[in-house]
């Protein structure tokens, strides 16, 4: 009796495990076939390549101009400058948390890290209007600060507490004797860290830095309210900038639903998805090369 | 770990059963139909805020919910039957009122309830003092991009502009930018700045020197400086004030409308009305817009 009892909980329990393992890919694919059922609807009219590759984005008027080039080099830009800004810092702050720090530091530390985690992003967007935005204009001398340069820092900071607690938990997880045998060799401690310990972890590492990227180029208010909206193809990181998020964010409310420009929303969120896929992909074929 | 032992299976399965419960009572009792729906213009966001609250507290059965948007945002949602009523600072659209006839059912009435002046305005350290509407439009065409080129001072002209969800943004396109021609060919530069709310450029505006942006008259504060506008280059130059919108001296000035899908009904007809009534207009006025000629 005992058995069979035993035998019937095991199974519910490992259908439902199965079920809500299963739930969060029936979500995906369920979420990426609405956005290409209304994404695609705008391709009955417009070419791919010219929504891509337009310069003109001024879906309100009459022809409607979708060219969402501009657009997606916002994207590209402002998430490229905060990786430049956030991996370096985020790097050097885990490989000091997990290698170098002293236990008590170590632990106030990675609680600071976990607070910045924990602020909204978009108080975060809030106080670099209020703060960065000025200080950008008067260090670079710009017409205003509503740069994407403003909008690359911000998201360095909302970007590195992912970046450091999980490139912190790869490197403690290397076993102690990477580290002892480094040293053994007669290594010193610097080396034993970047020519041992940070390959070792580097599958991790890896992950952090995609992670980062993920949470970067998902980023809307905050990039809404620091990077200027101009829709304009940027030169520089001095320039300000329309993302692809801020654009859905902005207009998505006025647009009629089943409108060209309702679809033309949807189109760019395609695009958004695709890019994350991409990224994610990449982290993937590294981490699996790796092993 | 945890073994699945009996106290523990019970309290899961009582939690699955509340949180399923939960979601009952919501289907069971219906939509409170006394809560008026209020959305769309951010320029009359807290002018209908005011108005709810002054006809909530005179009729306490009603409950009314005012959100801003943008104007276009507040006719989307007309069409999308997700208002009852549509706060719009531009006039709607001949194929707006199309969409709405086609998803409602019923044709979209207009009731004017006040007038808006829109002020242009520049850092107060600004030595201009006034523009034409057609420097206006080549300004925010980009065709003009230094302060220079108008009579100012030197530096880079930093062109502020609403969302194109914004009435605001839709007016300043047709009367200055295309010049009155709303089939016209002309369009925000691409360089413009494209602010979230008008509470973004007047901040934006009042600590920018080189800045320069529109946004109701409401909006403007000390920090700002209004720019007097020049119909043509011989016309003179007219600063907006509530007297100058009212006697149609001020060439920027617009009125604001309260849209519906179909007449008005019971409370929403009370509102509309209150918001026409002489105590409505006085509200107008402390909101620092226009309120209707007499």
């Amino acid at each position: 009796m005992q058995i069979r009892r035993r035998r019937i909980a095991e199974f519910f329990i490992e259908s439902a495990i199965f079920l809500a393992g299963t739930t969060s890919i029936l979500f995906v694919v369920l979420i990426f076939i609405f956005l290409l059922k209304e994404g695609l609807s705008l391709f009955k009219t417009l070419s791919l390549w010219s929504f891509l590759t337009g310069k003109d984005w001024y879906p309100i008027s009459d022809p409607p101009r979708f060219g969402s080039f501009s657009l997606i080099l916002g994207s590209v830009w402002v998430t490229v400058g905060a990786v430049a800004i956030s991996v370096p810092i985020g790097v050097a702050c885990s490989v000091y948390i997990a290698e170098v720090a002293p236990r008590w530091l170590r632990e106030v530390l990675k609680a600071s890290v976990e607070f910045l985690a924990a602020i909204p992003s978009i108080v975060l967007g809030f106080i670099g209007l209020l703060t960065l935005v000025p200080l950008v204009q008067k260090i670079f001398n710009l017409p205003t600060g509503l740069t994407a340069l403003s909008g690359s820092l911000m998201l360095g900071f909302m970007a590195m507490p992912t970046i450091v607690s999980i490139m912190e938990d790869a490197l403690t997880a290397v076993p102690r004797s990477y580290r002892e045998g480094a040293l053994a060799m007669g290594a010193t401690r610097w080396q034993a860290i970047s020519r041992v310990v940070l390959p070792a972890a580097s599958s991790g590492v890896i992950a952090a830095l995609m992670l980062g990227i993920g949470r970067v180029i998902g980023e809307t208010m905050a990039v809404m309210m620091i990077t200027g909206n101009a829709a304009q193809i940027p030169h520089s990181l001095l320039q300000p900038v329309r993302t692809m998020t801020a654009t859905i964010a902005a207009e998505m409310g006025e647009a009629v639903q089943g409108s060209p420009h309702y679809f033309s929303l949807f189109a760019i969120g395609i695009v958004l998805f695709v890019i994350t896929f991409m990224i994610n992909l990449t982290a993937d074929f590294f981490l699996h090369r790796r092993k | 770990m945890l073994r699945l032992n009996n106290g523990l299976k019970k309290i899961l399965c009582c939690s699955l059963l509340l949180t399923t419960l939960s979601f009952l009572p919501s289907r069971i009792s219906p939509a409170n139909p006394d809560v008026i729906q209020i959305k769309g213009s951010d320029t009359m966001v807290n002018l209908g805020q005011a108005w709810a609250e002054e006809f909530m507290n005179k009729n306490p059965q009603v409950s009314i919910a005012v959100t801003g948007g943008g104007s276009g945002t507040g006719i989307a949602a007309l069409i999308n039957k997700t208002t009852t009523i549509a706060q719009s600072s531009r006039e709607m659209k001949p194929q707006e009122k199309e969409e709405v006839l086609k998803a409602t059912g019923k044709e979209v009435k207009e009731f004017k309830v006040a007038l808006d002046a829109l002020a242009v305005i520049a850092h107060p350290s600004n030595p201009l003092s006034q523009l034409s509407i057609e420097q206006l439009s080549d300004i925010f065409t980009g065709k003009i991009t230094k302060w220079s080129e108008v009579g100012g001072s030197g530096g880079e002209i930093l062109v502020l502009s609403r969302e194109r969800n914004s009435g605001t943004h839709v007016y300043f396109l047709e009367e200055i930018v295309r010049r009155g021609n709303a089939k016209g060919p002309e369009e925000f530069a691409s360089s413009v700045l494209m602010m979230p709310s008008s509470q973004a450029i007047a901040q934006e505006v009042s600590r920018n020197k080189n800045a320069i942006g529109y946004l109701g008259l409401g909006y403007v504060t000390k920090n700002h400086k209004p720019l007097a506008v020049k119909k043509d280059a011989d016309a003179p130059a007219v600063t907006p004030t509530v007297e100058t919108a009212q006697n149609g001296a001020y060439p920027i000035s617009r009125p604001l409308y309260i849209y519906t899908a179909g007449a008005a009904e019971g409370e929403v007809k009370d509102f509309i009305d209150f918001t026409q009534s002489a105590e409505g207009q006085e509200i107008v006025r402390a909101m620092d817009f226009v309120p209707l000629q007499q």
